[in-house]
């Protein structure tokens, strides 16, 4: 791994090319991200949002190689960690990045943590995978984990199990693991989804502490769009395994262009205005297997449409300087004055 | 805190002199745990402790708090679900605390539950025209088919077509589902509906339908609702008045407006703080909560959020502060506001 790319800022840390990842279902391969490109900059907090089934964790999964083997595949494109290419890795290959450079926490601290042994147990492990370093040493470095993610009294929770902790503490610990090597990634799959709000503030707080210490790049994963706005430098809009919109987060929010991404924004309620009835999108993301062929997948629900929105795909292009929109409604041969309509 | 905030004079209907329609007077709910090989109970969860309000007929009163904080308990006692250890509850001039039998059966139809997992509340293997009439069917002998034409009109005014009626749930997106819940609340016309977190399991455009659904229905069918929801944005949305709970007890009641602009409660405002802001040039000041919340088997002495209230004073130690009226229709447990 080479460390210069870091000297330069606008060289990116993950670069993904033209992404397509299949599941089979029934024997026959569908895409559920389907040739999506993107870049993380070393020390950018990039969100992904998007209804549930768009694509987000599958997208997440591709990247750190997980994805559920002889189910789904990367049919094609390139992920590029720091220069290295990761799509094509042998599993000791990849073992030796996951959880060292790139680390990832779930929504469901429950299930990713493994009932039956100890917190300190699962740390260590960790660190014994990633470090030449002493069961003692690894104990001590333990505690200090514990306690840089806020866990009080760390010395007595090294030694407890994950049932005896609050949903909050188990997310903590969560993040603990994800930090034990200082990865330069991380990547966040809901990790507060599951969260009551004030334990969610204290979460986001120190995921955003962390990453500013540990120079890090986080990809924040989440449906929320409070959280987005709160964290997010750019933010990336899913829509059926393909992005919609890609922009910084000041333009996501004040100047929306995707029709997608407008209506998303109108049916959130919000503690400071007063509607009587909020935006709503018709209809479902398609499953896998109901995915429109041609044209726009979101035609189906968009009420700006237009009949050419059914046969041809929009391709993702910059409308305005970092924003990126995948819509016919702002492809170049058409006039300008639709777009507002 | 926000001090942005709009005035937004919207001409609401003025429901505060609408007569009462349930009355909740220091209910408690606890749970027995049982231990031991007599299985005796050895301690008590204290899930709702001393909680009084009142909903005014046509009113929508939200319920918020955090995870455990005796909600959903609160909610399936006053339907009756779970029995009172004490307090008094009135719905519609009738004490109800302890009716039993028919009188309770008769009562039962005017309330009605709709829930979180629209998924786990319906039977996957009933139609959904049978589990739409299934309530009508418990109280008279009509057949399903006399029932049919009534039934299709529930389905309609939820907004699910014809065709749902011959289909099962597992047909149905989860948004769906939950319209499949709402029809079902709705077919014995009843007078209150509590709906504990009935979007809290959907996607943000599909919550936005099932919102939108619940406001019109409220105005056509003149109902009350209590709305449980943990989330603050969207049980302002929803409601006029709210109240808000943490351990078992009620510690602020106010209308919607006057929580949001000007909580009392020091944890009232931790909550609001916490609300994550859709948009990011809104910086707010962030009230961070220290530790967890305590258990409800052994609630701290006093005001029960002292041991994570920043403006705690001796007395909160020791003394339980009551829900009192500070200002006209806003209500505090604090010693603070005196
Ligand atoms: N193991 C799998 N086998 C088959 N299809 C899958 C599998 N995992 C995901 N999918 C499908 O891929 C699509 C994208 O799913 P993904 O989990 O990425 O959605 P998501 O955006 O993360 O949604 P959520 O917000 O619900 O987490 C969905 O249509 C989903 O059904
Ligand atoms: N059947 C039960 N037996 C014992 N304790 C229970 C039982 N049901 C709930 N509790 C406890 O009572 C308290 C209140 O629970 P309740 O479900 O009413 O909370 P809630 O506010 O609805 O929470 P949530 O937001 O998670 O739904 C919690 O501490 C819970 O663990
Ligand atoms: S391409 Fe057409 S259908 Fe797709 S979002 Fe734009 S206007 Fe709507
Ligand atoms: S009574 Fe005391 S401890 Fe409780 S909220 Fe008020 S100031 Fe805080
Ligand atoms: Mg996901
Ligand atoms: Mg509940």
């Amino acid at each position: 791994m080479s460390a210069k790319s870091h000297l330069h800022n606008d060289t990116p840390l993950l670069e993904v090319k033209n992404l397509e990842t299949a599941f089979s279902i029934d024997g026959t391969y569908y895409n559920a991200v389907d040739n999506v490109s993107f870049r993380v900059k070393p020390r950018q907090i990039v969100g992904i949002v998007g209804e549930s089934g768009c694509g987000k964790s599958v997208m997440s999964l591709s990247v750190m190689q997980l994805l559920p083997k002889g189910i789904g595949k990367i049919r094609n494109g390139e992920i590029l960690f720091d220069g290295v290419h990761l799509e094509n890795m042998t599993d000791s290959e990849i073992n030796k990045i996951r959880g060292k450079d790139i680390a990832m926490i779930f929504q469901e601290p429950m299930t990713s943590l493994n009932p039956v042994f100890s917190i300190g147990f699962q740390l260590q492990e960790v660190l014994f995978n990633h470090m030449k370093i002493s069961k003692k040493e690894a104990r001590l470095k333990s505690i200090a984990l514990l306690k840089s993610v806020g866990i009080s009294r760390p010395e007595k929770i090294v030694d407890e199990y994950p049932h005896q902790l609050s949903g909050g503490m188990r997310q903590r610990v969560m993040i603990a693991i994800a930090i034990a090597c200082q990865p330069k990634l991380l990547i966040a799959d809901e990790p507060t989804t599951a969260l009551d709000v004030t334990v969610q503030a204290q979460i986001l707080e120190l995921l955003k502490e962390i990453q500013e210490v540990n120079d890090m790049s986080v990809i924040l994963i989440t449906h929320d769009l409070g959280v987005v706005a709160e964290m997010c430098d750019e933010v990336i809009v899913m829509y059926a395994g393909k992005i919609a919109e890609r922009t910084d987060v000041d333009s996501l929010f004040h100047n929306p262009k995707h029709p997608y991404t407008q209506l998303l924004m109108g049916a959130i309620p919000k503690m400071d205005e007063e509607v009587e009835t909020l935006s709503t999108i018709k209809g479902i993301v398609p499953s896998l297997k109901n995915m429109p062929k041609t044209g726009c997948k979101f035609a189906a629900r968009c009420p700006k449409a237009m009949p050419e929105c059914l046969t041809i795909t929009p391709q993702l292009a910059e409308n305005e300087e970092g924003h990126e929109v995948a819509c016919l409604l702002y492809e170049t041969s058409r006039p300008k004055t639709e777009v507002n309509a | 805190m926000n001090t942005e905030h709009k005035n937004t004079a919207v001409l609401k209907k003025d429901k505060s002199n609408n007569e009462m329609l349930l009355e909740v007077k220091n209910l408690k709910t606890y749970y027995p745990i049982k231990g031991g090989i007599l299985r005796r109970t050895v301690a008590v969860v204290k899930a709702v402790d001393d909680v009084s309000f009142e909903i005014r007929k046509g009113e929508t009163l939200g319920l918020v708090g955090e995870s455990g904080c005796g909600k959903s308990t609160a909610g399936r006692t006053i339907l009756r679900l779970l029995e009172p250890t004490e307090g008094q509850i009135i719905f519609d001039g009738q004490d109800i605390t302890n009716v039993r039998g028919t009188s309770l059966r008769k009562i039962r139809q005017d309330f009605q539950m709709v829930f979180q997992d629209p998924y786990a509340s319906l039977n996957p293997m009933m139609m959904v025209g049978h589990l739409v009439s299934e309530p009508i069917r418990n109280y008279n002998n009509k057949s399903e088919k006399e029932l049919k034409p009534e039934v299709l009109d529930l389905l309609a005014k939820v907004g699910l077509p014809e065709d749902a009626y011959y289909k099962y749930p597992h047909e149905f997106s989860g948004g769906q589902r939950q319209r499949i819940g709402i029809a079902r609340a709705l077919a014995l016309r009843p007078k209150l509906i509590i709906a504990d977190e009935p979007v809290s399991a959907l996607d943000v455009s599909v919550q936005s339908q099932v919102l939108n659904l619940l406001k019109e229905l409220q105005d056509e069918f003149d109902l009350t609702f209590l709305f449980i929801a943990h989330d603050l944005s969207v049980v302002k949305h929803m409601s006029d008045r709210i109240g808000v709970m943490y351990l078992g007890g009620l510690v602020e009641v106010a209308d919607k407006d006057s929580i949001y602009a000007e909580p009392l409660h020091p944890y009232t405002q931790a909550l609001i703080s916490a609300i994550p802001e859709p948009d990011p040039r809104k910086k707010k000041e962030r009230i961070i909560l220290e530790g967890d919340v305590p258990s409800p088997i052994d609630p701290p002495k006093g005001c029960t959020f002292h041991p994570r209230c920043a403006h705690a004073m001796p007395e909160c130690q020791s003394v339980k502060p009551e829900l009192r009226e500070v200002k006209p229709g806003h209500r505090v447990a604090c010693h603070l506001y005196k």
